[in-house]
């Protein structure tokens, strides 16, 4: 990679150019490679062409941005059915990595890679850096987990792309973890939020302020998180936290990203072109809707997915962003519907729950939704840990705080919810995503 | 004249009294008197000890939510009334007392009443102007070893 724009003093990365692309040029470009990977779909993959068929749509009915409305949908349970590789466009013998997915249940979801495939990649994760305004000479120490996760690989060749020195100490072992991020002198540091957290309370333990090391910087991604989390993450760290988006269907980390504003996320739409339908109709919604995210990979060779639906509940905005990116934002995604919970008919998600238990003064960020049935009726706890500010030696203190908890909660998603304080380090801390729902209701 | 009281966060489930006292046991601690206040989900854990700091540092080292707070603490002759003299003082000077509790030494014949007031100086003028013994920390726990 070339490197001489940073001698000459340029304000970004000459990989970030495509960022900046004028719209029409990016519509145009989009609309060439949406063509070309709609043929190579209908070309090698099974699945897509008898769908196409079924449908009576050929490729070559692909003439503006807005025929992709033609191309069926694809969803997780297609990754499943194909398993392992029955969605794969390319030879096995062009194909140079494969990933899979951490799923609990049952086979996991396999994804795989071209060497251009991987270039893209490493690219966009350079962009996304970048956004983040991380430079040459910054520090990442990377605590996504290295392995069939997309998250390890996916930001550490990013980060060595754009020129960062890499730490690759993958996830886990958090005294390890703090040590290293103070004796190398940490600028930027990738993991998820919810094991931030675990990071920020084990640090004091060890005698280290967060806020007196050279990080200054968190790349925050695989796990929804809320504007609030950030609120109390980002003066304990004395960092500014990003949040960035991936999923390893259409890659990994990488789709998009926060900029320096910090106000929705860019998605870096010359690969990963992004519509929002309504998840009910399957119709396509107007920019500035609320519905779920879907993406196509405009550039995929081994694996190209054709209208995949995150199952992301999100919207896309059409503003400018004052960073003066042209591609397009997408609103923080603070709720995905696989998470989504159903309690006595409401449609309730984890973030909604997050949210209010950070609206109120001194509570932990510490949570656990537990979904339980007697029989009759589900009933919702939420179990929140008692942090020292917010812990009274007087009962009536201690009610106080958790009537106006439970208050907060049922006031955004109208019902009541049992709320029980417990003990410190009492709800299990996540060095991966944070498992916030526990349903032990019988199925 | 306060006196420094430990406050300790617990759920209300078997097995969790125990814990602190043995990690006190175990630095050495004694504990000079306890209450507790529970709900039907929670407890506080209030106690008294001569090294509170100590006491904090290794009940926080085990993961407990602690906080110290100042209380007052009184001494009565361990008789009927005894108790309702000081209350009615403190009702005179209209001091609110958020949670009260006593204890009596082995020796002797008075009692130890322990309040935790919204304004602890006030309430130890109010006491002391209507001739009430107002124990310190040190005479405390020197009564304590008799």
């Amino acid at each position: 990679m070339n490197e001489f724009w940073h001698d000459a003093g340029c304000a970004f990365h000459p990989v970030s150019a495509p960022d900046y692309l004028p719209v029409a040029q990016l519509r145009q470009l989009q609309l060439h490679r949406l063509k070309a990977v709609t043929q190579r779909a209908y070309d090698h993959v099974t699945l897509f062409r008898e769908r196409m068929d079924e449908r009576g749509v050929k490729p070559d009915d692909v003439q503006s941005l807005k025929d992709i409305a033609l191309l069926p949908f694809t969803v997780k349970v297609d990754l499943r059915d194909t398993y392992p590789f029955g969605l794969f466009a390319s030879p096995m013998n062009e194909i140079v990595r494969l990933h899979a997915s951490s799923g609990t249940t049952g086979k996991p979801i396999v994804v795989a890679y071209t060497r251009e495939d991987l270039r893209v990649w490493a690219s966009v994760m350079v962009r996304t850096f970048a956004a983040c305004g991380l430079d040459r000479g910054d520090i990442v120490q990377n605590a996504y987990g290295y392995g069939l996760f997309t998250g390890g690989l996916g930001a550490h060749y990013g980060a060595e792309a754009l020129g960062a020195t890499v730490i690759p100490i993958s996830g886990g072992n958090t005294d390890r973890q703090i040590m290293i991020m103070k004796d190398f002198g940490t600028t930027a540091l990738c993991a998820t939020p919810s094991y931030f957290l675990r990071i920020l309370e084990r640090a004091p333990e060890m005698g280290i302020d967060l806020r007196e090391l050279p990080l200054k910087a968190g790349i925050f991604g695989a796990e929804p998180w809320t504007d609030e989390m950030r609120k109390r993450i980002e003066p304990e760290a004395n960092i500014k936290a990003y949040d960035i988006y991936g999923l390893s269907e259409i890659i990994g980390p990488g789709v998009g990203s926060e900029c320096c504003e910090q106000n929705c996320l860019h998605i870096f739409e010359d690969h990963f072109y992004p519509e929002i339908i309504d998840p009910e109709t399957l119709e396509p919604l107007p920019d500035g809707s609320e519905g779920e995210l879907v993406l196509t990979t405009l550039s995929k060779q081994a694996m190209p997915m054709i209208r995949y639906r995150t199952r992301d509940i999100t919207a896309l905005q059409t503003e400018a962003c004052p960073c003066g990116r042209s591609i397009r934002r997408i609103r923080r995604i603070s709720r995905r519907s696989d998470d989504m919970f159903i309690i006595r008919g409401v449609n309730v998600y984890p973030s909604q729950i997050e949210e209010a238990l950070l609206a109120v003064e001194g509570t932990a960020p510490h949570y656990q939704i537990v979904l339980t049935n007697d029989g009759v009726m589900d009933d919702v706890e939420v179990q929140v840990e008692v942090t020292p500010e917010a812990f009274s030696d007087t009962v009536g203190a201690m009610e106080t705080l958790r009537r106006k908890l439970s208050a907060s909660i049922e006031r955004i998603i109208n019902i009541r919810v049992n709320l029980r304080l417990v003990e410190p380090n009492t709800i299990q801390r996540s060095e991966g995503k944070a498992k916030r729902v526990l349903d032990l209701r019988k199925k | 004249m306060k006196i420094h009281q430990l406050s300790m966060f617990l759920e209300n489930k078997p097995g969790r009294l125990s814990e602190p006292c043995r990690i006190l046991a175990d630095a050495g601690i004694n504990i000079l008197t306890l209450a507790l206040a529970d709900t039907q989900q929670f407890g506080i854990l209030r106690l008294i000890v001569r090294d509170w700091q100590q006491a904090k540092e290794v009940l926080e080292k085990s993961g407990a939510v602690v906080n110290i707070t100042e209380v007052v603490a009184t001494e009565v002759e361990d008789r009927p009334g005894g108790l309702a003299i000081i209350l009615e003082t403190i009702e005179a000077a209209k001091l609110n007392i958020e949670y009260m509790y006593a204890f009596t030494f082995r020796s002797g014949d008075r009692a130890v009443l322990v309040f935790r007031f919204d304004n602890p100086d006030a309430a130890i003028e109010v006491l002391q102007a209507a001739g009430i013994s107002v124990v310190d920390g040190v005479e405390l726990f020197d009564r304590a070893r008799q």
